[in-house]
């Protein structure tokens, strides 16, 4: 393949997203006929690197270079000319459309009188698909109507159509079954077979060394390491994927008392539309005073673990769980609320605060009744409380009677654990705490952490910092596809173990 | 005079006034009122029984408005606030008239009808989760063949036709009267305090009552409220059923203002009552809004169709101005950033 021109080039590309780097002079180089895994931990800049590619950001320093010509794309569907395809995590298929009427939305084949010319259409479908392997799909039919496995053969097909030389795959197996999975697989081969290149994100250890011809390795959005998959090794990969500075200034004052306070056995938690489980039979305990950090990459389910305990998707299929020794009844988030638990959602704006509401209000949404006895407001009890939690959090507002919006993110955060703090929780989950907030707040947040772990909380947390999950957690669990993959405690908790632990290797289940 | 403040600041002061959805409600309040001094129909716009009929035909609007703002701070919309009130004119006229019901065992069980109604909707689109405009769409649409079921299509009146086809009279029932009637030398109508009543509770419930809090919640972020613990389905029932109960009493004044119970009453009115509760400020997107400005919302509302009709302009015009007017009051309250 050496011998080969690059297809693509992305030479020294830097994004600066206002004052912080997401990307610095990261370069990768893609050939005809490969498939190009591209990996590194959560936050490393993959992401980023791909919307460069796909147009979606076009404001960039460094050059793209696209077979021998340079380039710059501005927007997804320019990218789209020039032969880029991208096939995201979230499908952009239009369910109630037909396989056809997809394949072909926006660039509709036209008759000369100006309709459309629906069995030239059918035709094309019929020849893209059949050259993909893929029988049984009728093109007529809506695409809601098959599996998400051939919906995202139907993207690929879309691909083609617009002959996409480059591929771009995201965690294209996240929603897979194993069977789909090969299938998918051989479509890859087939691909490659006719040319194509192919530029393939996951976190699955498996499918890197299973699909991959060459890596290239980013991490904290830089350039660490390319090379052909068989001189990369599993060990060497962890290496150049790990390796954040750890960061000293976190201080954890541990105080972990021999109590059990939270417990939860063999929990499998479906999806809200009960048709597979995003979570698989999980047990794990928390004791009183301490902070059990879950680590998982995209679509480990760790999130979804909260949110199930949480109530969030209503009742448990299937396990059991227990507070203070007493079973705890999963049925609605006020229900937790009730008996003792609290969850910090991942993202403020759209599932933690009601933006358009005052800080006040959002402080104490979670706690109403505790400021209206029989259903009446008192409105003063509920400013000194609010007072009092502005306090405590150090939340840097002049009126608490403002909007929350008007917040900067790491107030909003903040106002966000005030609510929960409100509902004196015995076990509070908090699920990425310092996303997207300035390091001022996250030292706070770690501080108060401390704080309540010593007052007797438990808190299970998630955090896709690494250092962050290393300094502060007590004991760390691991998650990979919906199930716990490693248990690490003292000594064994490092960056590797719960690398190669949360990319499926189960080398060191304890 | 010295300015006290300079020129900029004064802006900003008034710029920063005008961030307040009160003070945008007001200002088109005001607009509206200077329009009418200007355009006074010849001296009628000065003198009060001009506003004192306007209060007294936009009462019913107002009361139905109410019940609009509370279901659009949750984001919801209730189209079925029109046909609700005809049926309500219906069974209340039915109960009086026909029935010789006591009026306060008439008034309760057409206000709980109201309510019970309002409660189905509200489970049907919190529990069962249909859209709030199709399930309303077929509230309204069954309220209203309700309406014509129970009446059998005719306005239920004081002239009873027999079966034989003769007709008995009988007399208007007290409370018709008491409703229709004024107090302070004829200068506030009953209706009108009914109105005043019926803000006063929906002010209560919006910013006095837990469950206006989770009402607000929900409109502006329903996923965050109900991951906060907030009782959604309960609550939005509880806002369709305020709706139903608001719509109930709408419909006994109406009977009262026009002694008799006309199933085909109310027709159009939500259009109306969807109008004053946005003209106000209240957004249609859930989560903002309040009742003082439906207050606005329906006395500029009120007034437009005032100063129109003593400008004798014609049904046709009032129509086109009244659109062109509440799209330049919405652009007027639009948020700035």
């Amino acid at each position: 393949m050496a011998e080969k021109k690059p297809i693509l080039l992305m030479h020294n590309i830097s994004k600066r997203f206002g004052g912080t780097a997401a990307l610095e002079g990261v370069s990768i180089e893609l050939y005809p006929g490969e498939a190009h895994i591209l990996a590194g931990e959560n936050g490393a800049g993959k992401s980023t690197l791909i919307k460069i590619l796909c147009g979606v950001y076009s404001e960039y320093a460094g050059r793209i270079v696209l077979e021998s010509r340079p380039v710059k794309f501005s927007s997804p569907q320019d990218a789209a000319r020039h032969g880029i395809a991208a096939i995201h995590q979230e499908l952009s298929l239009i369910p109630a459309m037909s396989v056809s009427d997809n394949i072909f939305l926006g660039r509709e084949k036209m008759k000369k009188n100006g309709t459309v010319d629906f069995s030239a259409q059918t035709i094309a479908s019929q020849k893209i698909l059949k050259r993909l392997g893929i029988d049984g799909v009728d093109v007529h039919r809506p695409v809601e109507e098959y599996p998400i496995s051939i919906m995202q053969m139907i993207e690929i097909a879309k691909a083609l159509s617009m002959n996409s030389r480059i591929i771009i795959m995201d965690e294209p197996t996240s929603a897979l079954t194993e069977p789909e999975v090969n299938k998918l697989f051989e479509t890859i081969s087939a691909l490659k077979l006719q040319g194509h290149a192919i530029i393939y994100i996951t976190h699955k250890m498996e499918e890197i060394y299973k699909i991959g011809d060459r890596i290239t390795v980013l991490r904290d959005g830089r350039f660490v390491a390319a090379a052909p998959i068989a001189d990369m090794a599993r060990n060497a990969l962890i290496r150049n994927m790990v390796g954040r500075e750890l960061n000293e200034q976190i201080q954890r004052r541990s105080k972990v008392c021999a109590e059990e306070l939270f417990r939860v056995e063999n929990l499998d938690i479906a999806d809200p539309q009960g048709n597979r489980n995003l979570v698989n039979d999980v047990s794990f305990s928390a004791r009183k005073g301490e902070i059990l950090g879950i680590a998982g990459l995209q679509g480990s389910g760790a999130s979804e673990l909260l949110n199930g305990i949480f109530g969030a998707y209503g009742p448990v299929s299937k396990g059991s769980v227990f507070l203070n020794g007493n079973p705890f009844v999963v049925r609605s988030p006020g229900r937790s609320i009730e008996q003792g638990l609290a969850l910090l959602t991942n993202d403020r704006k759209t599932t933690g605060l009601v933006l358009g509401m005052s800080i006040v209000e959002n402080i104490t949404l979670a706690s109403l009744p505790q400021y209206s006895p029989v259903c009446w407001m008192r409105n003063s009890m509920e400013q000194k409380a609010a007072l009092r939690y502005k306090q405590e959090l150090n939340i840097k507002a002049d009126e608490l009677s403002r909007e929350v919006s008007s917040l900067s993110g790491g107030n909003q955060q903040k106002v966000a654990l005030a609510k929960w703090v409100g509902t004196k929780p015995l076990v509070l989950l908090l699920d990425e705490p310092t996303r997207g907030i300035d390091v001022a707040s996250k030292h706070e947040i770690y501080e108060l952490m401390n704080r309540w772990t010593a007052a007797g909380c438990a808190i299970i947390l998630i955090t896709s910092e690494m250092p962050e999950l290393i300094a502060l957690s007590d004991r760390i669990i691991v998650m990979h596809r919906g199930r716990i993959s490693a248990r690490l405690e003292g000594d064994r908790i490092t960056q590797e173990n719960i690398l190669h632990a949360a990319m499926g290797q189960e080398r060191e289940v304890a | 005079m010295i300015p006290l403040v300079s020129n900029t600041s004064q802006k900003t002061f008034i710029s920063r006034l005008m961030q307040y959805p009160v003070t945008r409600a007001i200002l088109a309040l005001i607009v509206i009122f200077v329009i009418g001094l200007v355009f006074n129909g010849g001296g009628a716009f000065f003198k009060w029984p001009a506003h004192r009929d306007m209060l007294r035909q936009y009462s019913v609007f107002g009361i139905l408005a109410c019940g609009m703002t509370i279901v659009i701070i949750t984001a919801g919309i209730d189209l079925s606030v029109g046909s609700m009130l005809g049926l309500s004119a219906v069974v209340f006229s039915l109960l009086t008239i026909h029935r010789d019901w006591n009026p306060w065992h008439a008034i309760p069980a057409c206000i709980a009808m109201g309510a019970i109604l309002g409660v189905v909707s509200g489970g049907l689109i919190s529990r069962f989760r249909i859209q709030p405009f199709i399930a309303t769409l077929a509230m309204m649409v069954f309220a209203r063949g309700l309406a014509k079921f129970i009446s059998g299509g005719m306005k239920i009146s004081t002239s009873i036709q027999q079966a034989d086809g003769s007709y008995i009279y009988k007399n208007d029932p007290a409370i018709f009267k008491m409703i229709d009637s004024r107090i302070l030398d004829g200068n506030l109508a009953v209706v009108t305090l009914i109105f005043i009543f019926c803000l006063f509770i929906s002010w209560l419930i919006l910013s006095r009552l837990r469950i206006g809090r989770y009402l607000y919640a929900i409109g502006g972020n329903e996923e965050a409220a109900r991951l906060s613990g907030v009782p959604v389905i309960k609550a939005k029932i509880f806002a369709y059923g305020m709706c139903g109960l608001f719509s109930a009493i709408a419909g006994i004044c109406q009977a009262a203002q026009e002694y008799q119970g006309d199933p085909e009453a109310g027709v159009s009115y939500e259009l109306t009552a969807i109008a004053i509760a946005v003209i106000g400020g209240t957004n249609l997107m859930g989560g903002r809004g309040s009742i003082l400005l439906t207050l606005f919302g329906t006395l500029t509302i009120g007034y437009l169709d005032k100063i129109l009709s003593i400008n004798a302009v014609s049904e046709a015009g009032r129509l086109m101005l009244t659109g062109v007017i509440i799209v330049s009051a919405v652009l007027l309250q639009r948020r700035r950033k």
